[in-house]
């Protein structure tokens, strides 16, 4: 079987790929997106480790992990329409009116 | 083992093409690819309940409830003209800092993880029955089950009064 280390590499990279689309891209719908990988590489530790410690409690954590997911998701894209009303636009550089 | 491999390739090329696509409607379904192939790596771990949950609930609400938003809003590309023109390792203050943490906590972690060696290694035992999660979910987790219908609840009535179109008075 894989080592657990793999996982936990692959769990890596996978974040550190959504930690670079948060701060790279210039669409707010991307970024949400990059939060949902980072969301996941989480998921895939909590599981590797679950299974490595053989309880069950890893999956029960993923599982409250996607309910906040979904939670996340539905208000963040509820604030990027409305943000989208204001200015016709998905650039986050369009609402930097409260920037120093 | 091969398996593992095939999954994780497909993982995070697509998730690499997530963010490198100019097009939120490619970047909603290569994440969709992205999904499935963690779905079988949860399989391989021997956690179908998860696996299941992550098709039907990520894939198939989230990932949707993201298309429909981006279908609607009917602003698909982002402003190009300075992406294309700028590396992001190259562009001005915050953007070059965000982007060099990322590629520093990519080797930092890489660097962590690699002096574990192969000492990580799966016990015997694994919990794969849903009737045992659920078991556990209705018992010792119960107080924060309950408190994630109030989170679902909050979730719910905020969207509804945030997306609202504001009337004319």
């Amino acid at each position: 079987m894989v080592p657990l280390s793999h996982y936990l590499l692959l769990s890596a990279m996978l974040f550190s790929i959504g930690t670079a689309g948060v701060f790279v891209r210039r669409n707010l719908i991307t970024i949400l997106l990059s939060i949902e990988i980072m969301l996941n590489a989480v998921n895939l530790t909590f599981v590797a480790f679950g299974r490595a410690l053989g309880s069950a409690d890893g999956q029960i954590i993923v599982f409250f992990v996607m309910t906040v997911a979904a939670a996340e998701a539905a208000v963040g894209l509820a604030i990027i329409i409305s943000l989208f009303r204001h200015r016709e636009s998905l650039n986050p550089e369009s609402w930097v009116s409260l920037k120093w | 083992m091969t398996p593992f491999y095939l999954f994780a390739a497909i993982a995070v090329g697509a998730s690499l093409l997530v963010i490198a696509q100019r097009n939120p409607v490619y970047s909603v379904l290569l994440l969709i690819a992205s999904f499935g192939a963690l779905s079988g790596l949860y399989v391989l771990l021997d956690a179908p309940f998860v696996a299941v949950i992550q098709i039907i609930v990520y894939a198939g609400a989230i990932m949707v409830l993201f298309l429909f938003v981006v279908m609607l809003l009917n602003a698909p590309h982002e402003d190009t003209e300075y992406d294309e023109r700028v590396h992001p390792l190259l562009r001005p203050g915050p953007m070059r800092f965000g982007a060099g943490l990322a590629a520093a906590l990519a080797v930092e972690l890489w660097w962590a993880l690699g002096r574990g060696g192969e000492s990580g290694s799966f016990a015997g035992g694994s919990v794969t029955s849903v009737a045992a999660i659920g078991r556990s979910l209705f018992t010792d987790y119960a107080f924060p089950f309950e408190v994630t219908s109030i989170l679902i609840l909050v979730a719910m009535v905020g969207a509804v009064l945030l997306a609202r179109r504001e009337e004319p008075r």
